[in-house]
């Protein structure tokens, strides 16, 4: 990929892992070699490296911790956890040891929520948590035990599949078994299949792969790039994990069929750095497919064709999962969206015509292929033909991963996952719909996307129950579940805090609403609220959600109005009724810098 | 051979050429969508937000719409208008604006626009983090409180051998522009100079170009238009002989806006027939006694008494309208919200060039105020009804509109009443 008397950017990430890795920090003179090597300007680099939240600029331990912060990992005990680690290191969170041998540091959902607490420690996995595990670990560590060494692996805790000819990811797969079906087809046949299939993206936007595909092919280039996007930042996701831990042959086969489909000749998994105990498996599998022949030159096939696959290691920017900053992020800068001129597929990864799918949309290709179109189409519904996958969190008796056929009822999967007391459910993650007893009618079945636009149309939850019964509730992947027990603005104040957190940072509305938001949430929780201020939580969503740049702003305040709407009970209770007065403006809390210094002058006189 | 496309903007019929930008071909129409990080046609930068528009139906920014056949495109139903006005507000409210002490007032692009729309306060909470001003670089100084992060310079300023100058640096609202000093030692002064005047605010500043003379062209001084503030529909009565009363006050301001109050001159006397001041400067009434129908409040608060006058103003007053910037957004007052209250003391009362030699007491008992961490715009504390803008507003726009309160008068501002810079 290297253009002529031009370094390749794109492996600039790598090169400031290494250092990463090796030095647990990014010095300023490895920012000036770095910056000379890659021929760009020291601030540019700067700029690069403060993007991404797991490049530090100053030291980070050699151990360095980072404790999930999620809100199903509160509720699963995180407080205690966090306590332990805070008292068997002596230090508080965001600091390092004196010794800098250990870096404690909170980081959003890194895809274990079925068996929280969890957290990384030099970005190997350590599971189920508990304040003697905690302190275990700890001195383990200290006797100079490798965290590799006593990491936990990750249970991909399978709970459901559909009967096994009716289920398409989760049962045994013949490794390269799809990859005959490329001395069958025609390339352009491939596309055919799959429009005809209706997969649509599995990340949660869900546009039609096969069209996606057809784009892409169409348009002229010398080379195009096919990207698996394994950037599962969305909270309470983990779906692609386990994929990648069960099934990881069936992605690197999706990926060949797809290249081959469109005219790819280099693809690339985007792996999440919270992924990154995953990656030493993929590449030798990778290999293993290089040796034998389905990866590198001349691809046996109807049409033999060139491709290959590397992976490009993330460095924790939640927004990296929109595809546009996926690929900038790729191509070594920060990981901003783009402006929407153009689409991937027309202009994307080094400007050449890109197409990014989704893991499990490119898992579902090979099983396609296998099973054939026809049989394929009897699952699930007629919109939506197939299963999804399902990552299960929170309170309920059986967490973790579901396939489910497309259609299924939410009460009936409410069932299944044995959720009891359900309150609300967080459906799609932080950037989805806020769900409660007036939803449970409506079935998942991936074909109605619920703009919280509608919600306004509706009188109050008695007629939304009514009308949105048996309505299809487009699902991502993401379902975290909470019981009667638990604090909806807690929760919703948690959520406000991920956005604010993860906001790029390129547009207004999305890197200041959220921020104001947040506050307007805080000052509800303080018992300041007023009713004008939903009234502005109302408003000022909506211009955030019109204005953004990218999907981020868009559904960032989804949940929060969701909930809004759907539990007026929480809200009334605890807003007054307007005043000419804000509550929140407390003179004692104002003036209390001033009583400090004051008081500290007087006492020095005594 | 272009082809031309046909496409609507607003419901009227036009015809352009394929694959222009919106912007452009709505300006050839005489249709005005605003901008404030567009500046170039090749490589809008979509970071403002400002121009969104609708395209059948859909948002999306006006810079990076290529026109094509059939487009129908929505420039100013009300719900965009309102957007765009709360993108500018919610700039206004990010930052750190203070126009009376910037170099390019008169000269910003966003200032432009916020006298544009209308804006007399952000309908925010003012944000007031303390931002990094960078002194360091050779040539420029780099003020990130002005700064829109509208990506201008960082995109269009490169050394020769083509690396960027400025940078994005950090994350979400921590985002901000960096110069590297290096590559800025590079420029020559004339690049220095272009990479300030693209700055669309006062964020980028070229060293010894500052205070000579009046800064840049004062291109938006022609333009604008007037204001309509809405009024409410009901009248005030009249008590106690027919006439309004009103009470005035002016909190952590510096009595200019009371001064300029005094310049209504001889209208004065109508003013007297038709008002009755009580609690106020002008009158030298201390207390309270009657109910008001308007109170104005000149300044915002910076002390505990502030927070107690404005409460009380609040409950003696029917109407409150805030005049002058301090009331509106902190105003120069505010400009110690971002230097600890310990270190305005100890320079005002211990280590100023002022004080007294031997100085040690900063002054603290029961009878002063207590000084608050920091200084708030009255709507912060209290609710406002109306805004009056400027430093000082000008007489006639502050009678105008007091007066067309009490008699719940529709009215409008005319652009040059309102406009100060």
């Amino acid at each position: 990929m290297i253009t002529e008397n031009k370094v390749d950017r794109s492996k600039l990430m790598d090169v400031i892992w290494d250092i990463q890795r090796k030095k647990f920090q990014i010095t300023h003179d490895d920012i000036s070699k770095i910056a000379q090597e890659f021929d760009m300007s020291r601030m540019e680099l700067e700029g690069i490296v403060t993007f991404y939240h797991f490049y530090h600029r100053t030291p980070c331990g050699k151990y360095t911790i980072y404790l999930n912060d999620s809100i199903v990992s509160e509720h699963s005990g995180r407080p205690e956890v966090l306590h332990a680690f805070e008292e068997a290191l002596g230090i508080k969170l965001g600091r390092i040891t004196a010794d800098g041998t250990f870096g404690l540091f909170k980081t959003p959902c890194i895809g274990l929520s079925d068996q929280e607490p969890s957290c990384l420690i030099n970005f190997k996995p350590f599971t189920n948590l508990t304040p003697e595990k905690v302190r275990d670990i700890i001195g383990r560590l200290r006797n100079g035990e490798k965290p590799s060494k006593i990491c936990d692996k990750p249970k991909t805790n399978i709970r459901y599949t559909p009967e096994p000819e009716r289920t398409v990811f989760f049962k045994p797969y013949t490794t390269y078994s799809s990859l005959d079906k490329l001395n069958e087809y025609e390339p352009s046949e491939v596309i055919e299949l799959v429009k005809k299939s209706k997969l649509t993206g599995r990340g949660g936007a869900f546009f039609p792969t096969g069209l996606k595909w057809q784009f892409c092919s169409q348009n002229e280039a010398d080379i195009r790039y096919i990207i698996c996007n394994a950037d599962e930042g969305e909270p309470g996701t983990f779906k692609d994990r386990v994929l990648l831990q069960e099934h990881p042959e069936l992605l690197i086969e999706g990926m060949i069929l797809a290249a081959y489909a469109i005219g790819c000749s280099q693809g690339a998994i985007y792996l999440r750095a919270e992924y990154m105990y995953l990656k030493k498996e993929l590449e030798s599998l990778l290999e293993e497919y290089r040796n034998n022949g389905y990866l590198g030159k001349d691809i046996k096939a109807k049409k033999p064709f060139d491709f290959d696959i590397y992976i490009h290691m993330g460095a924790g920017a939640y927004v990296c999962g929109e595809e546009t900053a996926l690929i900038h992020s790729m191509e070594g800068k920060r990981g901003e969206p783009s402006t929407k001129e153009y689409f991937p597929v027309e202009k994307g990864f080094n400007g050449k015509p890109t197409v990014v799918n989704n893991v499990e949309t490119l898992c579902a290709v090979p099983r396609i292929l296998n099973m054939g179109l026809d049989k394929y189409l009897t699952l699930g519904t007629e919109q939506t033909p197939g299963t999804k996958l399902l990552s299960v969190s929170g309170d309920c008796g059986k967490p973790g991963l579901y396939e489910i056929e497309w259609g299924m009822k939410l009460r009936e999967f409410l069932k299944l996952i044995e959720a009891r007391n359900t309150k609300f459910i967080l459906f799609n993650g932080y950037a989805g719909e806020c769900l409660s007893e007036a939803d449970f009618d409506r079935e998942i079945s991936g074909k109605n996307l619920l703009a919280d636009d509608d919600l306004l149309h509706f009188k109050d939850t008695e007629e939304y129950t009514q009308k949105m019964s048996g309505k299809g509730l487009r699902a991502g992947g993401s379902v975290m579940i909470f019981n009667k027990g638990r604090d909806l603005l807690h929760v919703l104040k948690n959520v406000a805090d991920f956005f604010v957190a993860e906001s790029c940072g390129i547009c207004v509305p999305c890197r200041t609403g959220n921020f104001l938001l947040n506050k307007k949430i805080d000052r509800i929780k303080l018992g300041h609220g007023e009713e004008k201020d939903l009234e502005e939580i109302k408003e000022w969503s909506k211009i955030i959600k019109t204005t953004s740049r990218c999907g981020l702003g868009k559904m960032s305040s989804t949940a929060l109005n969701d909930a809004i709407f759907k539990f007026p009970e929480v809200f009334g209770t605890i807003l007054s009724e307007n005043t000419d007065f804000n509550k929140a403006f407390n003179l004692d809390d104002a003036t209390i810098d001033y009583d400090h210094i004051i008081n500290e002058m007087t006492s020095d006189y005594d | 051979m272009t082809k031309m496309v046909n496409l609507k903007i607003d419901g009227k019929p036009i015809q352009a050429e394929a694959g222009m930008n919106l912007v452009d071909v709505a300006k050839q129409n005489g249709i005005y969508i605003p901008t404030l990080c567009y500046f170039k046609e090749l490589n809008p930068l979509a970071t403002c937000r400002i121009c969104t528009v609708k395209v059948n139906g859909k948002e999306i920014t006006g810079c990076t719409v290529k026109v094509a056949e059939g487009m129908d495109i929505e420039v100013t139903t009300p719900e965009l208008l309102d957007n765009r006005k709360a993108i500018i507000e919610m700039l206004y409210a990010e930052g750190n604006h203070f126009c009376p002490s910037c170099e390019k007032s008169g000269n910003c692009d966003m200032q432009n626009l916020g006298y544009d729309m209308g804006i007399t306060v952000t309908r925010y909470p003012h944000v007031f983090s303390d931002k990094i001003v960078d002194f360091n670089p050779k040539r420029m100084i780099m003020e990130s409180n002005r700064c829109i992060l509208c990506k201008r310079c960082v995109e269009e300023v490169k050394t020769k051998d083509g690396k960027d100058v400025f940078s994005f640096v950090q994350r979400g609202v921590k985002t901000r522009v960096q110069i590297d000093y290096e590559q800025e030692a590079n420029l020559t002064e004339a690049e220095a100079i272009h990479a300030m005047n693209i700055c669309p605010v006062g964020a980028i500043l070229v060293k010894g170009m500052i205070h000579e003379q009046p800064f840049g062209e004062r291109k938006y001084d022609l333009l604008g238009k007037d204001i309509k503030p809405v009024v409410k529909k009901d009248p005030l009565r009249q008590r106690d002989g027919g006439k309004f009363i009103v009470a005035t006050t002016s909190l952590a301001g510096c009595f200019g806006c009371h001064m300029s109050l005094l310049d209504i001159d001889t209208e004065l006397l109508d003013v007297l027939e038709l008002v009755e001041f009580n609690k106020s400067p002008l009158t030298d009434i201390k207390k309270f006694s009657k109910q008001c129908h308007i109170g104005l409040v000149e300044g915002g608060c910076s002390n505990s008494e502030n927070v107690e006058v404005l409460r009380e103003f609040r409950k003696k007053c029917d109407i409150l309208v805030g005049f002058g910037e301090c009331a509106i957004m902190g105003g120069i007052p505010a400009m110690r919200n971002f230097v600890p209250l310990k270190e305005c003391l100890d320079e005002a009362y211990l280590n100023g060039v002022t004080t007294e030699v031997g100085a040690d007491v900063v002054p603290g008992h029961e009878d002063i105020p207590k000084l608050l961490n920091n200084v708030y715009p009255c709507n912060e504390v209290v609710k406002i009804d109306y805004y009056i803008p400027g430093c000082p507003p000008n007489a006639q726009h502050i009678w105008k509109v007091v007066k067309s309160i009490l008699l719940g008068e529709e009215f409008s501002i005319a652009h040059d009443e309102f406009k100060y810079d």
